[in-house]
């Protein structure tokens, strides 16, 4: 089967989108852990629970994040040389925070001292709290567009900077990615302990799901009442990708029109609010194990309803709109986008069947006994 | 634009936080599959000693493991945040690599390394082993990526210029994947990292023999260190002839640049062994020649001569001549004049489209480029000789020593002499040598490439992003204060456990615990 380039850069975008959301309901249950950690362990051994509950699984969840920055390069390189050189410092602040992971996880429990242990958990912490809260931030920015335009040449020119970053409305969104990875974060705590920290976990759960839900529908309001983007002129959807050619119109409530034209849409906002609520009575009465699965569908729904809403914009740019990078214009060429398709039609599917199969593998609680008798090989 | 000086701070970054990488890389290739090696021996003998060791030298790995991932991060973000016009000059074809990189092998590697480390009690031995097989395989694969994108930029092949996206783009996939260069740098890549390993252990092992203790244990491994450590640098040291043998036809630059072959001599040609490189004068002082022996390893053949760098650069001049007309015909492209005399015009000359690049660096009028500024960019187009020449012999005789001691490890352990003292201290003080060897062939294979960071179509100092020396300065030194607390930390961990020894595994037998009795 050959896919027309049109066809190949729409599935691109959901592929994209599948791996961001990947990483959400894997990568993002840990680094909600890693926040939750100096708050819901209260002595070492509680705290050594808490870490070896995502300890032989976050190593692989962490590399859904990897391979969507490798698959946003391969598959929209314009969209990744913008990003990742305009948002610098916030990258590199991102970069600093996930470096703690690695080490923190595997050296943390290596010495006895408790002054080496808390100081892990700290770094823990914060390679949990600021990629989650970035990442937010991150969106936020691309939805109100970001200052860059291209040179003749295609070189990339950003003209913010990294203070204009957090605005009140990305910081909004910022919180709200911060939210539900902490609720997706206990969620996962709470089928994965027993006693006092799952009884934590529940109430954790009660306090970021609300607040998940409130933060949600707020930027819902915003960003029904600020300046959206759309294309005003035509634009080819098979054409080689130069996004120098098109007319880019702002308005408000523009981020709404996908919505407009195809009211069917409303379901994805829709579940998000229904699952986040579904989350915390299961999580109320017990069920971590279907709150597990309905908090993924909340993340899915949320990061869906801010795609769908910018859709087909990849990175608006706010001081030179016609230098806008959508789907249709900053894209590789047909013959990467099919290459790749095809090696990802095979490998997704193998990784998701491994996960699962290290996942089953790992299942079941993780006490203070399982610590004690793996003192010296546990995390 | 940019400076020189953001691009120049750009590259100590990129090499400072590439070359520190590669301090975790070459040991995790080697590790897993040494790690693979004696979980097998395990399941085959059932002798535990031997699951002591996969577990005691897994625990090293582990420690070792977690700032491989940790820096490697770094790499992937780098290109987009550090070099945002190579990005998108070349992602249709570098960017593919890297997310298959993700897809196949990251995921593998990593998500098995946690039932690696956890999985022993909840896997069957033949289940857990194949675990460990999986990580050493993933390991590996990560590097046959990554060496496929390095290997593309070293010799681009499979991808043509579109005028019309202002990049390169694929136009074979089966050339981008079985490019020579990149086939042979990856086995002799990962062979040195096979080699790294094998050093690491066997000088380890040694430590403790020469301290007397564990000797079951450390003799052992010495035995599998030896045998695989010299089967792997001999492959590292084949596998570099055979690279001398690729460069000598795809990077004829590089190969003239590392053997200080100024000028084209009468076939075969001679192999300098030392000497002091003098680049204005193009000629080397001191020199110390072996005859024949540089033309046998680059040509594979005593007839055919090794072109040497004034005729290389006498070549370039007309490239960067030929550049400026594939500039010209680009820019009326680019501006709308789409007819097909200008078309033609472009794909006759857009083979050169790279040296009139090069002189954007003296020129914002590359079509008005002064006699004066086609010389300095046909000059520029040129490496610096004597670094290249100097990293390149130390790495070879890094390589030569290794391969001496494995040969009498090997012969020590299959003859039970092991505790020869002199070859324990050999081996042990031998460990930073195969570091040394890693950190200057990487030296070698990228600043022999420049001044290009894409061979011969995308100069270094145009791949950089519009970043400010202020940005550079500050994540330049965050770079350096982060990973040099990690190093102190890391090299504190690796030093008390291979202290500890097997003793940390707290299973009762070994020096330590039998010493004090009691577990530590």
């Amino acid at each position: 089967m050959i896919f027309d380039y049109e066809t190949i850069r729409l599935i691109w975008w959901a592929l994209l989108g599948a791996l961001l959301i990947g990483f959400a309901i894997t990568g993002g249950f840990d680094l909600g852990v890693a926040i939750l950690l100096p708050f819901l362990g209260k002595n070492d051994i509680e705290r050594r629970v808490i870490i070896n509950s995502v300890g032989a699984t976050w190593e692989g969840n962490q590399v859904w994040f990897v391979t969507a920055g490798g698959a946003l390069f391969a598959a929209f390189p314009m969209a990744y040389s913008v990003a990742f050189s305009g948002f610098y410092f916030a990258l590199l602040l991102t970069l600093f925070a996930l470096f703690l992971r690695p080490i923190g996880f595997d050296y943390r429990s290596k010495l006895p001292s408790q002054k080496w242990r808390s100081n892990w958990d700290i770094a823990l912490f914060v390679g949990g709290f600021i990629p989650a809260l970035i990442f937010g931030v991150a969106f936020g920015n691309l939805l109100k567009g970001v200052p860059f335009y291209f040179d003749n040449d295609m070189r990339i020119f950003y003209t913010g900077s990294f203070w204009a970053l957090l605005n009140p409305f990305a910081l909004t969104a910022g919180l709200l990615s911060l939210s539900m990875i902490i609720m997706h974060g206990a969620v996962f705590l709470q089928l994965k302990t027993v006693g006092a920290i799952n009884q934590r976990c529940k109430k954790t759960v009660a306090i970021f799901a609300s607040i998940t839900l409130v933060i949600f529908a707020l930027a819902g309001i915003w960003v029904a009442n600020t300046d959206g983007y759309h294309i005003s002129s035509s634009i080819l959807h098979n054409a080689p990708s130069n996004p120098l050619v098109k007319t880019v119109d702002k308005g408000t409530g523009l981020w709404l029109a996908n919505y407009a034209n195809c009211p069917m849409l409303w379901a994805i906002p829709g579940l998000a609010f229904i699952t986040g609520l579904i989350t915390l009575l299961l999580s109320k009465f017990e069920r971590p194990g279907w709150a597990y699965i309905s908090s993924a569908l909340t993340l899915a729904a949320v990061i869906l309803t801010a795609g769908v809403s910018m859709f087909p914009f990849l990175i608006p740019s706010s001081s030179a709109m016609n230098n806008s990078l959508t789907i249709w214009d900053a894209s590789s060429s047909l013959s990467t986008l099919s290459i790749m398709f095809w090696v990802t039609l095979i490998f997704l599917p193998l990784v998701i069947t491994y996960t699962s199969w290290v996942f089953q593998i790992l299942r079941g609680k993780i006490t203070q006994e399982h610590i004690r008798l793996n003192d010296h090989s546990a995390y | 634009m940019i400076t020189e000086n953001v691009v120049d701070l750009s590259r100590w970054q990129f090499a400072a936080t590439s070359l520190y990488h590669f301090l975790f890389v070459p040991l995790t290739l080697g590790l897993s599959f040494l790690l693979a090696i004696m979980e097998s021996t395990y399941v085959m003998t059932g002798k535990e000693i031997y699951k002591d060791m996969t577990q005691f030298w897994g625990k090293l790995f582990g420690i070792n493991f977690a700032l491989g991932v940790t820096t490697g991060l770094t790499m992937e973000f780098e290109f987009g945040m550090n070099w945002s016009y190579f990005s998108h000059y070349v992602g249709d074809v570098f960017g593919a690599p890297l997310a298959i990189e993700g897809l196949m092998a990251f995921f593998l590697e990593s998500t098995f390394v946690g039932l690696f480390f956890f999985g022993w009690d909840k896997l069957g031995k033949g289940q857990h082993l194949l675990i460990t097989w999986l990580v050493a395989l993933g390991s590996n694969l990560s590097a046959l990526w990554i060496l496929v994108a390095n290997g593309w930029m070293q010799n681009p092949v499979g991808a043509d210029f579109n005028y019309e996206t202002m990049r390169m783009e694929l136009t074979s996939f089966g050339e981008l994947l079985f490019n020579p260069g990149a086939q042979v740098k990856f086995v002799h890549t990962v062979a040195a990292g096979y080699t790294t390993a094998s050093a690491f252990v066997l000088g380890i092992s040694a430590y403790y023999m020469l301290k007397g203790r564990d000797a079951a244990f450390a003799q052992r491994s010495y035995t599998i260190a030896a045998g695989f450590g010299l089967a792997a640098i001999l492959s590292v040291m084949v596998l570099g002839d055979e690279s001398g043998f690729t460069d000598g036809e795809i990077q004829k630059t590089k190969l003239a640049a590392i053997e200080a072959e100024w000028h084209t001599e009468p076939a075969p040609a001679a192999f300098t062994v030392v000497g002091f490189p003098d680049q204005d004068a193009m000629v080397t002082h001191h020199a110390l020649e072996v005859p024949w022996l540089l033309g046998l390893i680059g040509t594979r053949s005593n007839d055919t001569p090794i072109m040497g760098l004034s005729e290389i650069l006498e070549k370039n001049r007309l490239r960067v001549k030929n550049g400026i007309k594939a500039y010209a015909a680009l820019h009326e492209l680019r501006n709308g004049n789409k007819n097909d005399k200008t078309i033609a015009e472009f794909n006759s000359y857009k083979q050169d489209l790279g040296y009139g690049l090069l002189l954007k660096r003296y020129t914002d009028k590359v079509v008005d480029a002064t006699a004066e500024q086609i010389e300095m960019a046909a000059k520029y187009s040129l490496p610096r000789v004597a670094p290249l020449f100097w990293t390149f012999r130390i790495m070879v005789v890094c390589g030569i020593i290794m391969l001496g001691i494995f040969v009498f490890a090997v012969i020590a352990s299959s003859i039970r002499k092991c505790r020869q003292n002199w070859l324990l201290r050999a081996s042990l003080y031998m460990m930073p040598l195969p570091w040394i060897a890693c950190e200057m062939g990487w030296f070698v294979a990228e600043f022999g490439r420049q001044p290009w960071t894409i061979a011969e179509i995308l100069p270094t100092f145009l791949s950089a992003s519009s970043l400010t020396e202020l940005d550079l300065y500050l994540s330049l030194s965050g770079y350096i204060g982060l990973y040099t607390v990690f190093l102190v930390i890391e090299m504190f961990l690796m030093l008390k456990f291979i202290k500890l020894g097997p003793s940390s595994l707290h299973k009762g037998r070994y020096h330590f615990e039998i010493a004090s009795g009691e577990a530590l």
